[in-house]
């Protein structure tokens, strides 16, 4: 495995929970002790129900929000040491694509604009090849270079998601964060978006994190899965491994939960999240958990294994999963879409 | 089948640039019918004032024992008063002391208010917290009150009446600010923003301003409505434009003690403010209506 680009070590956020009159009650443990990993190159998928720490995660690793404790490391150096201006610097090799594209972009700059900013405040290309380089990156993304001029209200989720996308590949960075980038979109342009991010991701050579809780896209592109419970990892490995022998209850339960997956309702959580103000001691799962047993309340679990790591303490010996089945739904589901619109663009050229 | 899907009418071809958020609230605004006749009356008394010069038939200022309070005739047409001097030319003249007093003195407000307001909203925290309770403090304090004391601390003179009023209407936009920086704040767009490296300054000009102009440009509008009024308050109290030279106020102020016996006085630059006053707020609720984001959805 080559050099991680992104290391996250024992980082954790939490938000102050104040009642009526301001005082402090506590703290949602957001992201509580997460280490990860993600090698220059590869696609790491972070999965979770909402509410998990997923987007706090993706915040925390471009340090967009300020981590109560631990380290970022980015291509070995952590950002956290980084003064403002230097860090405003390195933004220029980690970007960030949005869930909803009707709120990333600014109302009032044109798509010029916008996608030239990164080129502006980075000073990547004079300023006489700015249009030249916005229309490049416009064709890249599949949209007509004619639209530059325009503003973003007159264009549609999936049109704006891929100004998002020309934008945050503007300044060339090599690590990109796709905080849910597609599950704001209908369907059909979803599997449109899905394409082109693999389609960059392969040619750029990117190194992406894709935080995502549509299983179907992950199995799609992702190298490497990370299943977040509660604010932790709970399971991480090689999205093939993951899938088919998933470790964790939680990933289980998850998996079943795909429609279409036909586990039958046994194998599907009841009861909701726990509140992350405060977390059950011991494994955070074990509320939910059907496995779960005296030692799950004492003792939190710790992220155990090499290369396919799991944090339950009955990892090794759980009845075995109905394998989940090679087709599931949501990457079948995608998998159509995408072949249709594959065949359209070769039929009638360049989409959009 | 192959007949049936045949491929959708391709659209007509977009222009190459659209039509921008100000170009479309400059459409909306034009179709307002009292927002262009407050417009149009505003542009009317600026260009008087503008070329005051000119157009006044008389030396506002040059006194004559001949025709002391004369009422309106084809030669005086709002009269004369009781120094002989010519009302219109006064009320032309005066127009300047008005409009100047509130187109500057809001701009100045502007150029204070503003700037403090963004960096309470964007910065957040301590800094908040002072600049707000200072902003809560003026803004108890009545606006005529504080511009008064102002005023009467500078010194009597037109100029002072303008910082006072610039001063006393600043907190308003301090608040206005604030408020929609903070809104602004949370936003995906201004996240973007400071996730492709935005120092924090380029974000509040940049990104922020922009977005915040047409609350601003509403409130404006509405608080030179409120500045002319308060010049004309402190020139009737003798705080404002010295004699001889004219100002609405001030001509009220003289006015008053021949009410009954030369109403004339009052009338004409009492339905000046009257009327620049409603134009004013005309302009300002047309303004609001046609930058008003709800109304995007066409």
């Amino acid at each position: 495995m080559t050099a991680p680009l992104l290391e996250l070590r024992d980082l954790a956020k939490g938000f102050p929970v104040r009642d009526a009159i301001g005082r402090r009650r506590g703290a949602v443990r957001a992201v509580d002790g997460v280490s990860l990993a993600v090698p220059k190159g590869s696609v790491l998928a972070i999965v979770g129900e909402s509410g998990c720490g997923k987007s706090t995660l993706g915040r925390l690793a471009l340090r967009l929000i300020e981590p109560d404790s631990g380290q970022i490391l980015f291509e070995g150096e952590d950002l956290r040491t980084l003064s403002p201006a230097a860090l405003r610097a390195r933004r220029r090799d980690m970007q960030l694509i949005f869930q909803d594209p009707f709120a990333s972009l600014d109302p009032r700059m044109t798509v010029e604009q916008a996608v030239a900013e990164p080129l502006r405040l980075h000073r990547i290309v004079p300023r006489a090849q700015e249009t030249q380089r916005v229309a490049e990156l416009l064709s890249r993304v599949g949209l007509r270079p004619e639209l530059a001029r325009r503003w973003p209200h007159e264009f549609s989720g999936g049109q704006r998601q891929r100004i998002a996308i020309a934008r945050a590949l503007a300044s060339q960075p090599k690590l990109i964060i796709g905080d849910e980038p597609v599950s704001a979109l209908d369907v059909s342009v979803q599997a449109q978006v899905v394409n082109l991010l693999q389609d960059l991701i392969r040619e750029l050579g990117l190194t992406f994190v894709l935080i995502s809780h549509d299983l179907g896209v992950v199995r799609h592109i992702a190298d490497r899965v990370a299943v977040m419970y509660l604010g932790r990892i709970v399971e991480e490995g090689a999205t093939d491994a993951v899938f088919r022998t998933p470790r964790h209850p939680y990933t289980r339960a998850l998996l079943a939960a795909v429609p279409g997956q036909g586990q039958g309702p046994a194998a599907l959580l009841e009861g909701d999240i726990p509140s992350p103000i405060k977390p059950p001691s011991g494994c955070r799962f074990r509320t939910r958990c059907p496995h779960a047993q005296a030692i799950c309340a004492e003792i939190p679990p710790p992220l155990a294994g090499a290369v396919h790591r799991a944090a339950c303490h009955f990892q090794d010996s759980l009845p075995a999963a109905p394998a989940a089945r090679e087709t599931d739904a949501g990457g079948e589901r995608l998998r159509r879409l995408q072949a249709y619109f594959t065949d359209q663009k070769q039929r009638t050229g360049e989409l959009a | 089948m192959s007949a049936t899907a045949a491929s959708p009418a391709a659209p007509a071809a977009p222009p190459a640039r659209g039509e921008s958020p100000t170009r479309r609230a400059i459409r909306r605004f034009v179709r307002h019918r009292l927002a262009l006749a407050g417009f149009i009356v505003v542009l009317a008394f600026v260009l008087v004032a503008a070329l005051a010069p000119w157009i006044a038939p008389y030396d506002p200022i040059a006194t004559s024992w001949s025709r002391i309070r004369k009422p309106p005739s084809e030669l005086f047409w709002f009269g004369t008063d009781e120094n002989g001097r010519d009302v219109l030319s006064r009320m032309i003249w005066g127009a300047r002391a008005s409009l100047m007093a509130g187109v500057i003195s809001v701009l100045g407000a502007v150029l204070l208010g503003v700037p403090v307001g963004l960096l309470a909203g964007l910065a957040g925290g301590w800094v908040d917290a002072v600049i707000s309770r200072i902003a809560d403090a003026m803004l108890s304090i009545p606006f005529l009150i504080l511009a008064i004391a102002l005023a009467a601390f500078l010194g009597p003179a037109l100029e002072n009446a303008m910082l006072a009023i610039a001063i006393t209407a600043s907190p308003v936009f301090v608040r206005l600010s604030r408020g929609m920086a903070l809104d602004a704040k949370s936003t995906d767009w201004v996240e973007a923003a400071r996730s492709l490296g935005n120092p924090p300054w380029r974000t509040a000009f940049v990104h922020v301003l922009p977005n915040i102009v047409p609350p601003l440009l509403v409130q404006s509008t509405l608080s030179i409505a409120e500045a002319i009024i308060a010049e004309a308050s402190l020139s009737f109290l003798g705080l404002g434009q010295q004699p001889p030279a004219p100002s609405w106020g001030s001509m009220l102020n003289s006015a008053q003690r021949f009410l009954e016996t030369a109403p004339w006085l009052a009338i004409a630059p009492g339905a000046a403010i009257f009327v620049v006053v409603l134009a004013f707020n005309l302009m300002g609720d047309g303004l609001r209506d046609a930058l008003d984001p709800r109304a995007d959805r066409r």
